[in-house]
């Protein structure tokens, strides 16, 4: 229903004042205050296009459906704990490139950055050198990763050349410093990480106790911003979401987070490294949404003139996303090192880059810029590592695999631009 | 309505290498007043409306805002006087909603850095009462799903909510239907009742005449007519626009005035 569409008869001088009124309370604005009239408006959004995470959710059901009938281990405990570690190092680096991509820019070299804070970790840590704490190691790592993102950041913005270019010769770069280090530093062109701190990043689990504190922490926080949000509203006359429904969401959240919870601990528990996932997440989606260089963000990749009149500096926020990049990409080199317990020539290699984009893009995220959300981040990589983790269990081969998962990436931008397609044809959004 | 003008500049000029864009040129607007500034393409109306926000400082000549002399050497320092220009390209991020356009750069905070969303939409609801803009469903939309009407009343409730003084509208009507036009116009008329200065650039003559209250007419860079809507007729700005007396043609050189 586009009750509020502008293209009134035309010469009717009137027409303005028979539309709705600002509040939606008028008769063509369904009345969001009650229960029904949410979910109605809601639907309203949806068949309008505005879909939301509901293609996701479709697609993670599909594909558990799909896995789950053709191999039962796909649905045994200790492959979904598997499916947690293995997402973890994806979404991490994926929350970084969800950024770039809402500056409606791209970067291609997070894959090898990430291996060049790997490395460097490593490096620092071996005990028959430097032999530094596993803190300062990480520290230095992430911190190098950073300063790369900065590196590029300022080619792009000062010299005007194409983030596409200067990140394609930081792919190369960045590569050829990987083969570099690990050929200078070991023979075999593998180096071990004995720390065991680091190791134990992505191979500790929570106790059950500890899993269910953070379960409890996850439902608390989430039903905390929703009421706090909903009374500020209220506070100012506002329209907010019914309590009724804030309590509905509460309760499917809580639905699910116990569920995930329950099945991990029949396991060996909730892994560490998804905590650090969940306060990274947490963090990253309380700027992109909450502050004002959040909103500046968002400024940029929709319309960057926009935000230079409106007295945004859009190179530095630009030179900011990309140091977020370098930064997610550090942390997220980190964790697949300890989850590999090594680098190695081959580091930052393969698929990863791909992947990492595809779950930014599967997520939701747009390649054009200034729409998206951080946990797109975490859900187009569940949806890439569901895939990879039931066709390994099906043991196809690399070929069909990366057939498939192109597939699916190119299901979800079809999504996407169709719902697109749909919302510029009803004048929602 | 007020006689001393709100916004005058007196005998400005100014140069692109060897074109003279603008060649001493008064102008004035009082507040509460509409003032239509109208011209042939190349008249120099682009030209006058940049050199008072900032964009490209006059070469010579006078500005004085609210009786006092000023100097405007940037869009900031015309921000600061409470001069807004709408440019015809609205500068809207489509991605964002009603709220988040309105506050772009200038966002409420707490604590310096978290987003006061409640405050600025409660502030930016009033704005829109205020100026009577009824057709927006919701200010939570986003600005991609408005029409072109509507996305103008945004664009001008954001210049109304900073305080300006002084709006400026290039050509807010150029790109819309009859009935989008009606409700900028009646737009433009309220801003005037709030005893803003209001200066619209167009080309419509028929707009000029539903809004304004007096006209400025440009051509070739000088201003060439200066008309009470009540007392000119639509043939007399015409005529103005096309064949008005220039006190100096270009090219030519004139006692008392160098040679460019």
């Amino acid at each position: 229903m586009t009750t509020a569409k502008d293209g009134s008869p035309l010469g009717d001088p009137t027409a303005a004042v028979q539309e709705p009124m600002l509040d939606g309370s008028g008769a063509g604005g369904a009345s969001t205050d009650t229960l029904s009239g949410y979910v109605s408006a809601w639907w309203q959004r949806v068949r309008a296009g505005e879909l939301g995470v509901i293609p996701i959710v479709i697609g993670l059901v599909v594909i558990a459906i799909v896995f789950g009938s053709l191999d039962e281990t796909f649905f045994v405990e200790r492959n979904f704990t598997n499916l947690l570690l293995q997402v973890a190092p994806v979404a991490t680096l994926a929350i970084g490139v969800v950024f770039v991509l809402l500056i409606g820019e791209i970067d291609l070299s997070v894959a090898y950055v990430s291996a060049v804070g790997g490395v460097m970790m490593t490096l620092l840590l071996r005990p028959e050198a430097s032999n530094w704490p596993w803190w300062a190691a990480i520290g230095v790592a992430v911190a190098i990763t950073t300063a790369i993102g900065l590196l590029h950041a300022l080619i792009f913005t000062k010299a005007g050349i194409p983030s596409f270019v200067v990140t394609l010769g930081g792919l190369l770069i960045w590569s050829g410093v990987v083969l570099i280090l690990t050929t200078d530093y070991s023979t075999s062109g593998t180096i071990r990480i004995q720390n065991t701190a680091v190791i134990g990043i992505a191979s500790d689990f929570l106790s059950d106790a500890w899993g269910w504190v953070v379960g409890a922490a996850i439902v608390g926080g989430f039903a905390l911003t929703q009421v706090q949000k909903a009374r500020s509203q209220r506070a100012r006359g506002l329209l907010a979401k019914p309590t009724i429904v804030i309590l509905l969401q509460v309760a499917g959240l809580g639905l699910v987070t116990s569920a995930a919870v329950w099945y991990a601990n029949k396991d060996r528990g909730v892994p560490k490294v998804t905590l650090i996932l969940l306060i990274l997440l947490a963090f990253w989606s309380f700027v992109s949404v909450r502050t004002r260089f959040g909103r500046h963000v968002y400024a940029v990749g929709g319309n960057p003139e926009a935000a230079r009149r409106a007295g945004i500096d859009v190179d530095r926020v630009r030179i900011a996303v990309f140091m977020i990049s370098g930064f997610m990409a550090g942390v997220g080199g980190v964790i697949l090192a300890s989850r590999l317990r090594s680098v190695a020539t081959g580091s930052g290699g393969g698929p990863l880059l791909l992947n990492v984009i595809a779950a930014a893009v599967i997520g939701g995220t747009s390649l054009f810029g200034g729409s998206g959300r951080v946990v797109s981040a975490l859900l187009g990589a569940l949806v890439i590592g569901a895939i990879q983790n039931g066709m390994g269990l099906l043991q196809l081969e690399q070929g069909p695999q990366a057939v498939i998962t192109g597939l699916v990436l190119l299901a979800a931008v079809l999504v996407d631009a169709l719902s697109k397609r749909r919302r510029a044809a009803s004048g929602v959004a | 309505m007020q006689d001393s003008p709100l916004l005058e500049c007196r005998g400005v000029s100014k140069a692109f290498g060897a074109v003279q864009a603008l060649y001493r040129v008064d102008f004035e607007v009082r507040r509460g007043e509409v003032m239509a500034l109208v011209g042939d393409n190349g008249a120099g109306k682009s030209t006058l409306i940049k050199g008072i926000a900032g964009i490209h400082p006059f070469d010579e000549g006078e500005v004085h805002f609210d009786g006092e002399r000023v100097d405007i050497h940037g869009p900031r320092d015309a921000a600061k006087l409470g001069i807004e220009v709408v440019y015809q390209d609205l500068a809207l991020s489509d991605n964002l909603d009603v709220v988040a356009n309105m506050f772009l750069g200038r966002e409420r905070t707490r604590w310096g850095f978290v987003l006061d969303e409640a405050n600025m939409e409660h502030e930016a609801k009033e704005t829109l009462e205020g100026l009577s803009v009824t057709t927006l469903r919701s200010v939570r939309q986003n600005v991609s799903g408005l029409s072109g009407g509507q996305r103008q009343a945004v664009a001008v409730a954001k210049s109304v909510l900073w305080n300006s003084l002084e709006m400026i509208l290039d050509e807010p009507t150029a790109a819309l239907g009859v009935a989008q036009t009606r409700q900028v116009l009646d737009l433009v008329r309220r801003l005037a009742e709030k005893d803003l200065g209001v200066v619209i650039i167009t080309h419509n003559l028929h707009d000029v005449f539903e809004v304004a209250d007096r006209i400025t007419v440009l051509r070739l860079g000088q201003r060439v007519a200066l008309l009470e809507k009540s007392q000119t007729t639509q043939q007399e700005v015409v005529q103005a626009i096309t064949a008005g007396t220039l006190t100096r043609v270009p090219g030519m050189a004139e006692a008392g005035v160098d040679q460019v």
